[in-house]
């Protein structure tokens, strides 16, 4: 059914179909909306989940580690400082091997205090064993969230998914949203390590040197075989729904010299950006990024690369850059854009294009080469 | 691709009055998007809202430049908003006043939007609704289709007030 929805909505809406049985959250700007709709779901009766209101982020993720150690399905929503104040449970919940779905709202962090998007929330999640995906549509938000259940769960894969939605921009834009009905889209889940609630038994929970590394290399043998599950849940939901996605969303790149890659909303806009340019006559094409972990395949053989980030690790820089330029073996031009909300347009992604100087650093804003 | 930008003050209803506009828009068949300038906004401080329409998905984010139409839902907010900013040539500019904006070099349209809702009884927490007349008043303009404008209506509120105060505004439309 086709409908004008709030990225947010559109996150809540299509939790509510993939039925969870507990929601334990806290609100925060910009997130607000997602919790909100999912307690309306709850208390008038449209969504039969166990909603559990805790006291802080922190809370909220344990609940959820408490919940989905039972082996049912468990979703939370964040932002920010929430975020960062869950942390230490994420890397629980991860470690735990529990398939908790979260919607993460990107937005910078404080001081000074902003409420605007930006990715280095997620970015200090990046070493947590958390799967991360970033979208840059209402519709994509709330296909992502339906596909993230089911991955999550899979055998295969066993470890907690993070939905990336870009605050304000994504999460308050009000789009075209075509629901669909999941039908057996989304199996029920099976945890095979769940406890047995009706016999409590306790266990010494310590690993020792000899083992500690095992359950960290499990770890990451789910992540490399999250691509192949990913990859099969992105195919039958295109089958299902009609709807393509993968690890990148390619414009124009085929015969592009320039490639230009982004997450999030940035990466939608530079679709715009790139027939400017190639008015112009500049072959550049657009590889947005959607998976961020596990980190994919990208083929840059040959291709002038740009990077524009929305986010900065500091004494090193802009960190989907550096990571591209490590995995991919490339130098770039990298491009800091867009922190705490800061209007970049398609003009100003075009820009980028024409100036680039691969291998130099670039501060939007700040106008320096450094 | 038609760019609107809406000027209101904060709890008059303008971001309604946008998502009123993107579905009405949907209704017609078109692609739209539509989004508030969220900032530090509080009831009654000036915001605007952006919609955009076309015939193909948007791709846009970032906020509307040379909008193609400016609704301005509190003409209080001219005191201290240049709502022409960046307003393309030729473009027009729609007003919520009973008298005939005085604005140099554009098209102007006016409704008194304000004393429709308040005949119709559009009023909450004491202040008169001008989300949904003010669909009525755009519609005439051709922005969208007057079924459109009252589908979308009906779709968010149930009272039909609404859709007879967007009626009332299509009617006293001047051009």
């Amino acid at each position: 059914m086709k409908e004008i929805s709030t990225g947010n909505k559109a996150i809540a809406k299509a939790v509510k179909q993939a039925l969870p049985d507990v929601v334990a959250a806290y609100p925060i700007t910009p997130q607000t909306e997602i919790v909100e709709t999912i307690a309306d779901f709850v208390t008038s009766g449209q969504m039969k989940s166990r909603y559990i209101p805790v006291e802080s982020e922190h809370s909220a993720m344990a609940a959820c580690i408490g919940a989905s150690i039972t082996g049912v399905r468990t979703f939370t929503a964040t932002s920010a400082h929430g975020l960062l104040y869950m942390h230490e449970m994420t890397n629980w919940a991860a470690g735990a091997r529990l398939p908790i779905v979260m919607a993460n709202v990107n937005r910078s962090l404080g001081p000074g205090w902003n409420i605007w998007a930006e990715h280095t929330d997620a970015m200090q999640e990046r070493d947590t064993g958390w799967l991360q995906v970033y979208v840059s549509t209402v519709q994509e938000a709330y296909d992502t969230t339906l596909m993230a259940f089911r991955i999550a769960e899979h055998n295969d894969v066993l470890l907690p998914v993070m939905v990336n939605l870009d605050g304000f921009v994504l999460s308050h834009i009000m789009q075209p949203l075509d629901t669909v009905e999941p039908g057996d889209f989304i199996p029920p889940i099976h945890l095979p390590h769940a406890i047995d609630v009706k016999n409590p038994t306790g266990y010494g929970g310590l690993t020792g040197p000899d083992q500690h590394f095992l359950f960290k290399w499990d770890i990451e043998r789910s992540m490399r075989d999250s691509e192949k599950v990913i990859a099969a849940t992105e195919a039958d939901f295109a089958k299902r729904f009609g709807r393509k996605y993968g690890p990148t969303e390619e414009y124009r790149c085929d015969d592009a010299d320039v490639t230009l890659i982004a997450m999030g909303t940035l990466g939608k806009e530079a679709e715009v950006a790139i027939d400017i340019l190639r008015k112009e006559g500049i072959k550049a094409g657009s590889m947005r990024l959607r998976w961020f972990r596990p980190f994919p395949k990208l083929d840059l053989k040959g291709k002038e690369v740009v990077v524009i980030d929305r986010d900065y690790s500091f004494g090193y820089g802009g960190i989907v850059a550096h990571e591209i330029m490590a995995k991919c073996h490339c130098e770039v031009y990298s491009v800091i854009a867009g922190l705490g909300g800061q209007e970049v347009t398609y003009d100003d992604i075009a820009e980028f294009v024409r100036r680039r100087r691969i291998g130099t650093e670039f501060w939007f804003g700040v106008n320096a080469h450094v | 691709m038609f760019e609107i930008r809406i000027h209101s003050r904060g709890g008059q209803g303008g971001v309604t009055a946008a998502r009123l506009l993107a579905m009405a828009a949907l209704h017609d068949g078109k692609y739209a998007t539509a989004c508030p300038f969220y900032g530090a906004e509080r009831r009654g401080a000036p915001i605007v809202s952006f919609v955009r329409i076309d015939d193909r998905p948007i791709k846009v984010y970032s906020q509307i430049r040379d909008p193609d139409l400016v609704v301005v839902l509190d003409a209080s907010v001219m005191d201290t908003v240049d709502v022409l900013h960046g307003l393309k040539k030729g473009g027009r500019v729609f007003i919520n006043s009973a008298h005939k904006p005085d604005v140099a070099g554009y098209t102007t349209y006016n409704v008194d939007l304000t004393g429709i809702a308040l005949r119709e009884n559009l009023v909450v927490a004491g202040s008169p609704i001008l989300n949904t007349p003010v669909l009525g008043a755009l519609a005439k303009m051709g922005v969208v289709s007057a079924d459109s404008a009252k589908s979308a209506i009906r779709g968010m509120f149930t009272d039909e007030k609404n859709v007879k105060a967007a009626e009332a505004a299509y009617k006293e439309m001047s051009a």
